[in-house]
């Protein structure tokens, strides 16, 4: 227990994927087998964050984050309360610092953000007392899919040293592929980036990946082939002629599901197009691993949530609580 | 009535390099230089730079329009402590600058300003890059720097007639040669960009302005230049491209002029890491080898002058996160002692990009810049090359603290500045 | 305060130091075989109940425990797990991590459980069990058998199977390891 991010002292975020070494990593994935657990109970509730209270600040819709947030929460005991867009006066021109400050002074102990830019979550760490967990943020990171991602292919794959994963599609806009390419190569994976050009960020100097545009050179080696969604209105923005193209080019389709290795994991963020980045055959094929993805990020967010507000890891050194 | 101030022991820097006199200033102007000079209040220059004040050819005064942020008096006082006795107010504001009602209302509104306001006019009406501005109407007016500022004229077209337009105004300006001033941006690469496009905006995943954005505007703005006989200045140039193409330009004899600002040769875009949109401006922070090719435009002279690209924003506008935070960053109060610091320029040099240069790009050096020298207009500002200060936001005369030096340590600061013989810093304090 | 609770405090709990040896190995055999006896008379037999060892320190003394019962009985009875510590009351005071495998093995309604730990100290950690247990099902009854009892209880719980009744000093430690039971303290 010597990792930097879990014993650093004083109130601790979860921002970036860079956020984390591989040991933090590790000793998160190990906690979440403790969580998953707790979810199997016939009463799967428990006290660890009795008294604890977690604001959700969505300034962008998501259902399936919150829910599974909210799941993780209440799977806790925690006390939520929810500032999503649409119910409050960041809907009505207030400043994102007014909101926190204003969230703030309720006395709250996290805070879960998702916003639509870059950095927001970074902004809100410096303004609230509290712990931020970033939800996503804009194209930059989204850490707690990452970790539930790392979990399910850890859970299958054993160890992801030397295994190798190939994240498929929209670069550029991906969150998740900016905190996969993090953690899969922290964890000591090999990562390969598959897009058209026009999909992949124009500089990618420092990236812990390799990069092709042939995604059937490699199918044969690949652990975990990663689909990322691909938006439905990137057709036309000038990046690929058309989705048809884009299925053919760089979908996984039944051709190329056929190809992969029999212990080979298909893995996606969700919600999937069927038919564009993945034909619909294949996502129901027993390799692809989704619905699980899904289950799991109750367990990594519990993880996640009890790691930042309830371990008590920050008093660690205090001498009179070790009576 | 009027009473005379007398700088001793001063070393004089100016468009005829360094010397060392005591100079008396009385009804403003320079009225006497010699040796052991008195007046009414004498100020003991010895080991200080006495430069004609600095003349920044890109300031945003905010007002009218956003006052919060900044006015001409808060700007103006601003200018003054930061060495400046002239500054040309972009015609950004709302209403923009379109129009001669909207001059008179700058003119009017710097009656209490610090030093003199020079107002520039959009080239198309409303800046909305379709039509025209009231040209002649304007230049009548006192206008001689004309620019769309905060956006490039996208139109080639329009621009190869602002160009030729511009050419027939001359005689209106006293035989001066209109500019206009280019904020070099191509839309349709730059749009939506809000950083550098290059490895840091891969990483923090922003949407990144390729440098060809710039680059293409410049190369086009050259060739305008050369088909029009026009005189194009190109503002805030950043990049390796732009000063390779500028140098080039003007090695061909085009009538080409050029800034650069201090934080383009100051900051890169890892300062973007941070996600504080202090940090945020257009053109945005580059490259290592941008910022040095920058510098190295400013001392070989493809580079004309330093300007500040004063740009001030609300706290709670800069609180914004860094994608819908406006662009912009201070730099009146910082720009002499950062170029100080950082440049790696003479003194001489420097009181040529700060004054020498922009005075007579804007057309003002009849009583900015140039030399000290008796009959002139008391425009001067005194300076300590050495002093070393701590930049702070709050501290500043700006309404606004979006300074991207926040607590950075520079060297060199303004001691006094004179406009008109008006003494409107003293001892580093605004008088007003 | 049991080995697990060393660990959990962390690095700042120092090494444990024995003064006196106060159970041998097969003192500590022999009361084993006494509560498994004790246990199967409560209980008429061994129908109905399950072993709960509570993570660390109490789940070897829990095999220990359904092995011996299996002995006398001839009959195999199930065996499991638990670690209480996301039930634990004393968040924020102290670091604490759950790290130790629960696997409760068959639904504990209407059934009688043993819950199995090492030492007895304060309750509070069989507190803490006794509500993780609620989430898996409604037991019939809970019963708890320890090999130590310290004393310094803090909550009114009391054991029903004890291998020896130890008086301590509350600042003294008690550690159960493979050759019996120690008394000592913690050095820095």
């Amino acid at each position: 227990m010597t990792a930097t991010w879990l014993r650093q002292r004083g109130p601790k975020h979860l921002l970036s994927m860079a956020d984390l070494d591989r040991n933090d990593i590790e000793q998160i994935l190990n906690l979440t087998e403790s969580f998953a657990e707790v979810g199997e109970r016939s009463i799967p509730r428990v006290p660890a964050l009795r008294g604890k209270t977690i604001a959700w600040l969505f300034y962008e819709d998501s259902t399936r984050t919150r829910l599974s947030f909210e799941t993780a929460a209440k799977r806790l005991s925690a006390d939520t309360m929810n500032f999503s867009v649409g119910s409050s006066s960041v809907n009505k021109g207030e400043s994102l610092r007014d909101t926190v400050e204003t969230i703030d002074a309720m006395g709250i102990d996290g805070i879960v953000v998702r916003h639509g830019a870059a950095g927001a979550p970074h902004q809100v760490s410096q303004w609230s007392g509290a712990a931020v967990i970033n939800a996503g943020d804009g194209w930059h990171q989204h850490p707690t899919q990452s970790l539930l991602d790392l979990y399910t292919a850890r859970h299958h794959l054993e160890d992801l040293e030397g295994k190798h994963i190939a994240i498929v599609g929209d670069i550029t806009h991906s969150r998740v592929a900016r905190s996969n390419a993090l953690g899969f190569s922290k964890m000591g994976a090999k990562v390969t980036l598959v897009a058209p050009p026009t999909l992949l960020p124009s500089a990618l100097e420092g990236w812990p990946v390799e990069v092709t545009h042939d995604l059937d050179e490699i199918l044969d080696d690949l652990d975990v082939c990663y689909l990322l969604r691909m938006q439905l209105e990137r057709q036309g923005q000038a990046v690929v002629p058309s989705l048809r193209e884009y299925h053919a080019e760089y979908g996984l389709t039944s051709a190329r599901a056929d190809r992969l290795s029999d212990h080979a994991l298909i893995m996606h963020p969700g919600p999937m197009n069927r038919g564009v980045e993945i034909a619909g055959e294949v996502a129901d094929r027993p390799a692809a691993v989704i619905t699980e993805q899904v289950a799991n990020g109750v367990s990594v967010r519990m993880a996640v949530l009890f790691l930042l507000l309830g371990s008590g890891l920050d008093v660690v050194d205090d001498q009179r609580a070790i009576a | 009535m009027s009473t005379d101030i007398a700088i001793t022991n001063a070393t004089i820097v100016d468009a005829n390099g360094t010397r060392r006199a005591d100079l008396r200033l009385e009804n403003g102007v320079v009225v006497e230089m010699g040796d052991k000079l008195d007046g009414d209040t004498v100020i003991d220059a010895d080991g200080l730079v006495v430069s004609p004040g600095f003349v920044d050819l890109h300031t945003h005064l905010r007002e009218p329009g956003d006052e919060e942020a900044e006015t001409i008096h808060s700007g103006s006082r601003g200018a003054a402590l930061g060495g400046f006795t002239a500054c040309v107010a972009m015609p950004n504001t709302a209403p923009a600058i379109d129009s001669i009602a909207v001059v008179q209302q700058i003119y009017d509104a710097a009656s209490d300003a610090l030093c003199e306001i020079v107002p520039s006019a959009a080239m198309t009406v409303g800046r909305a890059g379709e039509q025209l501005a009231p040209m002649a109407e304007l230049v009548r007016a006192g206008v001689r720097i004309f620019t769309d500022d905060g956006a490039g004229l996208q139109d080639a077209r329009l621009m190869r007639a602002a160009l030729e337009y511009a050419r027939g105004l001359n005689h209106l300006a006293d035989g001066f040669s209109v500019v206009l001033a280019q904020h070099c941006e191509v839309e349709a690469l730059a749009a939506g960009g809000v950083m550098h496009e290059g490895e840091w905006s891969s990483v923090l995943g922003m949407p990144g302005q390729p440098a060809e954005a710039e680059e293409l505007m410049v190369m086009r703005d050259v060739a305008l230049a050369r088909l029009t006989g026009g005189r194009v200045h190109f503002q805030h140039v950043s990049t390796v491209g732009s000063v390779s193409m500028i140098r080039a330009a003007k090695e061909e004899g085009l009538a080409i002029t050029a800034e650069a600002t201090t934080h383009h040769f100051t900051l890169d875009h890892s300062a973007c890491q941070t996600f504080d949109p202090a940090f945020k401006v257009h053109p945005p922070l580059r490259t290592d080898a941008d910022i040095a090719a920058v510098k190295a435009g400013l001392l070989d002279g493809a580079i004309d002058a330093i300007a500040t690209d004063h740009a001030p924003h609300t706290r709670q506008a800069k609180e914004r996160p860094f994608l819908s935070a406006p662009p912009g960053m201070l730099g009146l109060e910082t720009a002499f002692a950062v170029a100080n610091t950082e440049l790696g320029a003479d003194i001489e040099q420097l009181v040529g990009l700060l004054s020498v240069n922009p005075a007579r790009i804007a057309g003002i050096d009849d009583r900015h810049g140039g030399t000290i020298e008796v009959g002139r207009p008391a425009n001067i500002t005194i300076l300590d090359l050495d002093e070393e200060w701590t930049v702070t936001g709050a501290a500043m005369a700006s309404r606004s603290m979006n300074t991207p030096y926040e607590g950075r340590s520079v060297r060199g600061r303004v001691r006094h500045t004179f406009w008109n013989g008006d003494h409107v810093v003293n001892m580093g304090e605004a008088t007003r | 305060m049991a080995e697990r609770e060393r660990l959990l405090a962390g690095s700042a709990s120092g090494t444990f130091q024995s003064r006196t040896r106060v159970m041998s190995a097969d003192d500590v055999s022999r009361a084993v075989k006494r509560m498994a006896h004790e246990i199967l008379e409560r209980n008429h037999g061994a129908a109905g109940v399950m072993i709960i060892g509570m993570q660390t320190g109490g789940v070897e003394l829990a095999s220990r425990l359904a092995a011996a019962v299996t002995a006398i009985e001839g009959s195999q009875i199930p065996i499991g797990t638990l670690d209480a510590t996301m039930h634990r009351d004393d968040f924020g005071l102290r670091p604490v991590m759950p790290e130790a495998a629960t696997a409760i093995p068959d639904d504990p309604t209407g059934k009688t459980i043993v819950l199995v730990d090492d030492v007895l100290f304060t309750g509070r950690t069989v507190r803490a069990a006794l509500d993780a247990i609620h989430s898996y099902g409604r037991p019939q009854s809970i019963q708890l058998a320890v090999m130590v009892d310290r004393g310094h209880r803090e909550l009114p719980i009391r054991p029903d199977y004890v291998g020896k009744n130890l008086p301590t000093r509350r600042n003294e430690m008690v550690d159960v390891n493979d050759d019996g039971v120690d008394l000592g303290e913690m050095l820095p």
